[in-house]
C-alpha cells in the first residue's frame, strides 16, 4: 500500500516536473509562474465541468478527456504567448526571468482570485472513476489515482517519442544544445524556443487537469506546489528528462514512507532538508550526465 | 644543467575516453621562456589548463619548485607563483584598467585584508609602472570593457605581472593583434621574462621565432618534438604534422 | 588615497552619476527619516514606515549580495525570521513572567502554566523547551541575534559556494530554505506559535512598547541603525573587497586566477546580508509586535528581491528608498482598492525587469548622465 501511494505520488510529482524539465532542464527558463499554470489547466478542467454540467450532462462521464485536452491547449497557448512578449527578451538574464514569472505569477493568482473563485473549486467526479480496484484482499487502489498513474506513464511517454522520435523533437534539442549551430544549419531557433516552452506550459496543464481528480483547486494552489516542483527538476540533473522521471520517483516515495512516521507537513520539510543535502554532494543532480567542460 | 622550476611528467587527462592529454613529459628550466605550438585539438590548453588547476588531470604529476600541485586548488596555485592568462582576453570589464591591477596585486587575499587595505605609494608606483610597461599608462581610469582587444590582452598580461608569478602561463597572447602590437608585445614579453619562467601557447610562427628559446611541439595529446626552433622545424614528423600526408 | 599620484587621482576624481547621486541620496533619506517624517507622520504611520525600514535592511543586504555580489539570494526571509523569532522568544518569555503584562499571559496562569507562553498552554506543552531557555536573558538574545543568522548563514554558503554551485541553482535552494523554515514553523504549533506567529507582548526590559514615546524612540532607533548598516554597506563596497565581489560577479574563474578564493569571498558577504536581515527582523518585531511565519516563507522572501530592484539593485541608499516606496504602495493599496495590490507588485515584477534593470536609482543616473551630455555639448 505504501508502494503504491509512493507511485501515485511519484506520477503527479512527474506530471508536475515533466513540463518544468523542458522548461527549465532544456532551455534553462526559470519560471516561477509553473504552478499557477498547473492551476490554469485546473481552473480550465472545472469550467469544462461546469460546461459539461449546464448543457452536455448527458456527457458528463467524458468531460474529463475533454478537460485534459483543453487544458493542455489553453495552457499552451498562454505559454506561447508568454514566450513572445516576456521570456524571448530574457533568456540571457536567468535570474531576471525569475524575478518576472514571479510577477506574472502574483497577476495570475490574483485573477483567478478576482474572476474565478476565491475560496477553492472542485470538480465533480466520473462515475467511472469512482470507486477503487480491489488487487488482493486489504489492498484497494482508488480508481482515480490509476487514472492518473496510467495518463502520467502516457504522458511522458508521448514526451519521450516526441523529443527523440520526431524531426521537431530533433529541432529541440539542436537549438538547446547549441543554439548558434542550430541557427546556422538552418533552424528558426526563435520559433523552436516558442513553440518548446508552449509544450512545458501544455504538460503543466495536463498536470493541473489530472490534480482536479485528486484536490480542489484555489488561487494559491500552484504557489503551493512550485518549490516542489523545481526540486524534482534539479535533484534529477536539470539536463536529463530521464533524471527528473525518477527524482520524482525517489522523492514520491520518500515522501509516502515520510508520512507514515509524521505529518505531512513535516515531511515535506525533512524532503527538501534531504534533497538540499543531496545536492551539496552531487551539485550536479542525481542522474546528471557527464559532460566535458 | 640549469634548475628546473616546472617539471611535467607523464601527465594524462581523458575525457569520458578521450585522451586530450596523453602521457606527456615537460620540463620548464629557471628563466627559460617556451613556445608550445601543435595543429588545433593538440592538447595545448589543456595542458596549461592542468598546471594552472582549471582541470584536473586523470593521472601524472606537475612539480612546480618542487611542489606538487595537481592537488591544490586554482587559488593556491596562483599564490605558490603561477600566473595565467587565458585564450580569450579575460579582464574585469566593469573595472577601471586602475582597479584591474589593483585586485591583481598579491597581498592582502583574504576577506578582512581586502577589507582594510589601502593603497600605498609603493602600490601605485607598482601599478604605474606596470600601466606603462603595457602601453597603457594614460587608460588608468578606464573601464577595462571598453579597451581594444589587443588592449584588453595587454592588460591581462599586466595583470600577471602584478601577480609577480615565477611562472607566466600565455595562451595565444597575439591572437587580434595588429603586427605592429605583435612586435611591441615580443618586446614586452622579452623584457618581462628577465627572472622568471613563461609558456607561450602560439600560432603565429614568426612571433614564435622572434622569443622562444625553445619550442615544444604537442600533436594529439603527445609530446611531438622539442628543441629550438630550427631544430624543430627541421624535424621531419613535425614538418608532415604540419604539411599533411 | 586619491591624492598620492595625480595621474590616478584625475579620472577618479570626476564622480560618476551614480557616486554622485548616492551622495544626494544620503543627505536627502538621512534628513526624510530623521526630521519630515518623524514630524510629518502620526504615530500610527510612523509604526508602518518603521516596519518598512526593518525590511528595508534585508533590501540593503540583497544589494550587496544580489547586485554586487551576482547571488540572487530567494531565502532572506529565512534570516529576517530567525532575528524576528530570537527576538520574539525573548519579548514572549518576558511577558510570560509577568502576568499584568498581556491578557494571554494572564489566562495561561490561570490554567497553570505560569512563566509559560501562552499559546505553548493552550498546545498542552508543559515544559518550556530548552531552547527556549537561553532567551530569558537579554545578554544571550541580542548577540544570538547578531551572530546566529550570519554564522549560519556563513556556513551553508561557503558549503555550497565551494561546490560551486552558483546562479538559479542557489536561488532554487534557498527558495527551498525558506519553504522549510516556513513550514516547520507551521507545523510545530506548540513550540513556535505556528501559523498565528509569537504575539502578544508589550514590554522590553521593562519599558512599555505600546505608548507614544516608546514608538518614537523605536522609529528613530531604527532609523540610525538602517542608515548605520548602509554606511557599513557603503564601506565594503568602497574597499578592495567590494571590487573583487563585482570581478567575482563578472568573471568568477578570473578570481581563481588573480590568487583569491571566490567562495569565502561570496560567503563573507552573504553572511553580512544575513546579519542585516536578522537585524531587521528584530527591530520589526519589537515595534509591530509579532513575529509570523507570513513574513519568512517564499512570498515575503521573493517580495524584499523587488525593494532592492526598485531602488536600484546596485544602490545601498536605493533598496531603503525602494523598502518605502513599495511598503508605502502596499498600504495604500490595502487601505483603498485591496484587490489590486497583487496586480500592481506583480506588474511591477515585470516592469522593473524588463525597463528599470538597474531601478530608480538607474533611471536617476540616467537622466543626469544625459543633462550632463547636453550642457558638455
Amino acid at each position: 500500500m505504501q508502494a503504491f501511494t509512493g507511485l501515485s505520488i511519484f506520477t503527479i510529482l512527474m506530471l508536475m516536473a515533466l513540463g518544468l524539465a523542458i522548461v527549465f532542464g532544456l532551455m534553462g527558463v526559470i519560471n516561477m509562474a509553473h504552478g499557477e499554470l498547473m492551476a490554469m489547466g485546473a481552473y480550465t478542467t472545472f469550467g469544462v465541468a461546469q460546461f459539461f454540467k449546464a448543457f452536455l450532462p448527458g456527457l458528463m462521464s467524458i468531460y474529463v478527456i475533454v478537460g485534459i485536452v483543453l487544458a493542455f491547449i489553453v495552457t499552451s497557448i498562454f505559454g506561447f504567448l508568454l514566450e513572445r512578449g516576456l521570456i524571448r527578451f530574457l533568456y540571457k538574464r536567468p535570474l531576471d526571468t525569475l524575478l518576472a514569472t514571479w510577477g506574472i505569477s502574483l497577476i495570475l493568482q490574483q485573477v483567478y482570485r478576482q474572476f474565478i473563485d476565491s475560496r477553492e473549486v472542485e470538480v465533480p467526479t466520473v462515475s467511472w472513476l469512482q470507486g477503487a480496484w480491489q488487487m488482493t484482499e486489504g489492498v484497494t487502489l482508488p480508481l482515480s489515482r490509476l487514472f492518473i498513474v496510467g495518463l502520467a506513464i502516457a504522458t511522458a511517454f508521448l514526451v519521450y517519442m516526441l523529443l527523440f522520435r520526431t524531426r521537431w523533437g530533433l529541432r529541440i534539442r539542436a537549438v538547446t544544445q547549441n543554439r548558434a549551430m542550430a541557427g546556422a544549419a538552418g533552424i528558426d531557433t526563435r520559433r523552436v524556443d516558442s513553440f518548446t516552452f508552449a509544450l512545458g506550459c501544455g504538460l503543466a496543464g495536463i498536470a493541473g487537469s489530472s490534480f482536479t481528480m485528486l484536490a480542489s483547486t484555489g488561487p494559491t494552489t500552484g504557489q503551493q506546489y512550485i518549490v516542489d516542483t523545481f526540486i524534482v527538476v534539479v535533484f534529477g540533473g536539470v539536463e536529463s528528462l530521464l533524471g527528473t522521471i525518477l527524482s520524482a520517483f525517489i522523492i514520491g516515495q520518500m515522501q509516502s514512507w515520510f508520512e507514515y512516521g509524521m505529518s505531512g507537513s513535516m515531511a515535506r520539510a525533512s524532503i527538501l532538508a534531504l534533497v538540499i543535502l543531496v545536492l551539496y554532494f552531487r551539485p550536479n543532480g542525481l542522474f546528471a550526465a557527464k559532460v566535458r567542460r | 644543467m640549469a634548475q628546473m622550476i616546472l617539471e611535467v611528467e607523464d601527465l594524462t587527462v581523458s575525457f569520458d575516453g578521450f585522451k586530450a592529454v596523453d602521457g606527456v613529459n615537460f620540463y620548464v628550466e629557471q628563466d627559460e621562456l617556451r613556445c608550445v605550438i601543435g595543429p588545433n585539438g593538440a592538447g595545448k590548453t589543456t595542458l596549461l589548463d592542468m598546471i594552472c588547476g582549471k582541470t584536473k588531470p586523470t593521472s601524472g604529476t606537475i612539480k612546480f619548485n618542487r611542489r606538487e600541485l595537481s592537488e591544490m586548488l586554482e587559488y593556491q596555485i596562483t599564490r605558490a607563483g603561477v600566473g595565467r592568462k587565458f585564450q580569450n582576453p579575460s579582464v574585469y570589464e566593469d573595472l577601471t584598467v586602475l582597479e584591474n591591477l589593483e585586485i591583481s596585486y598579491p597581498r592582502k587575499r583574504n576577506v578582512l585584508g581586502s577589507l582594510f587595505f589601502r593603497r600605498s605609494s609603493e602600490i601605485q608606483g607598482k601599478i604605474e609602472s606596470v600601466a606603462h610597461q603595457i602601453y597603457l599608462g594614460d587608460s588608468l581610469g578606464m573601464k577595462a570593457g571598453l579597451l581594444s582587444h589587443g588592449q584588453k590582452q595587454w592588460l591581462e598580461i599586466g595583470m600577471l605581472l602584478m601577480q609577480d608569478p615565477e611562472l607566466l602561463l600565455l595562451d595565444e597572447p597575439v591572437a587580434g593583434m595588429s603586427p605592429r602590437e605583435r612586435e611591441q608585445t615580443a618586446v614586452l614579453l622579452n623584457a618581462i621574462s628577465k627572472g622568471r619562467s613563461i609558456v607561450v601557447i602560439e600560432h603565429d610562427m614568426a612571433f614564435v621565432r622572434m622569443i622562444a628559446h625553445k619550442v615544444t611541439v604537442l600533436h594529439q595529446g603527445k609530446l611531438l618534438a622539442e628543441g629550438t626552433m630550427d631544430q624543430v622545424q627541421s624535424d621531419e614528423r613535425v614538418i608532415e604534422v604540419y604539411l599533411g600526408h | 588615497m586619491e591624492n598620492v599620484l595625480p595621474a590616478a587621482a584625475a579620472p577618479a576624481a570626476k564622480k560618476s552619476p551614480l557616486a554622485l547621486m548616492e551622495r544626494w541620496g544620503w543627505l536627502i533619506l538621512a534628513v526624510l527619516l530623521l526630521v519630515v517624517l518623524p514630524l510629518w507622520l502620526d504615530v500610527f504611520r510612523l509604526t508602518l514606515a518603521a516596519k518598512y525600514l526593518s525590511l528595508g535592511f534585508c533590501a540593503v543586504g540583497l544589494v550587496l549580495i544580489w547586485g554586487y555580489g551576482g547571488i540572487l539570494s530567494l531565502g532572506q526571509g529565512v534570516f529576517f525570521g530567525l532575528g524576528s523569532y530570537m527576538m520574539a522568544m525573548f519579548l514572549k518569555l518576558e511577558a510570560a513572567s509577568n502576568p499584568d503584562s498581556s491578557s494571554g499571559t494572564a489566562l495561561s496562569a490561570f490554567f497553570g502554566g505560569e512563566g509559560m507562553p501562552d499559546f505553548m498552554v493552550w498546545n498542552s506543552v508543559e515544559v518550556l523547551p530548552w531552547w527556549w531557555e537561553p532567551f530569558h536573558h537579554v545578554g544571550f538574545t541580542i548577540p544570538a541575534i547578531l551572530l546566529i543568522p550570519a554564522l549560519s548563514a556563513f556556513v551553508f554558503s561557503y558549503a555550497v559556494f565551494r561546490k560551486r554551485v552558483g546562479g538559479v541553482y542557489f536561488s532554487i535552494i534557498t527558495l527551498a530554505l525558506s519553504a522549510i523554515l516556513a513550514i516547520m514553523i507551521i507545523g510545530q504549533q506548540g513550540y513556535t506559535g505556528g501559523v498565528n506567529g509569537i504575539n502578544d507582548f508589550r514590554t522590553f526590559m521593562g519599558l512599555d512598547l505600546n505608548n507614544d514615546k516608546a514608538k518614537h524612540v523605536m522609529y528613530f532607533i531604527t532609523v540610525v541603525t538602517l542608515l548605520g548598516v548602509v554606511g557599513i554597506g557603503t564601506f565594503i563596497l568602497r574597499s578592495r573587497l567590494g571590487k573583487i565581489l563585482v570581478a567575482i560577479r563578472d568573471r568568477e574563474d578570473r578570481v581563481r586566477f588573480s590568487g583569491y578564493d571566490p567562495a569565502m569571498f561570496k560567503a563573507f558577504i552573504y553572511a553580512v546580508a544575513a546579519l542585516f536581515s536578522a537585524i531587521g527582523g528584530a527591530l520589526f518585531t519589537i515595534q509591530v509586535g509579532l513575529a509570523s511565519p507570513s513574513l519568512v516563507g517564499i512570498v515575503p522572501s521573493v517580495e524584499m528581491v523587488i525593494y532592492a530592484a526598485v531602488g536600484g539593485r546596485l544602490s545601498l541608499i536605493g533598496a531603503v528608498y525602494g523598502s518605502l516606496i513599495v511598503g508605502s504602495a502596499k498600504t495604500l493599496f490595502s487601505e483603498n482598492f485591496v484587490e489590486y495590490w497583487m496586480y500592481f507588485i506583480g506588474g511591477l515584477f515585470v516592469f522593473v525587469v524588463m525597463f528599470l534593470p538597474e531601478g530608480l536609482a538607474g533611471l536617476l543616473a540616467r537622466l543626469r548622465e544625459g543633462k550632463n551630455r547636453r550642457e558638455n555639448v
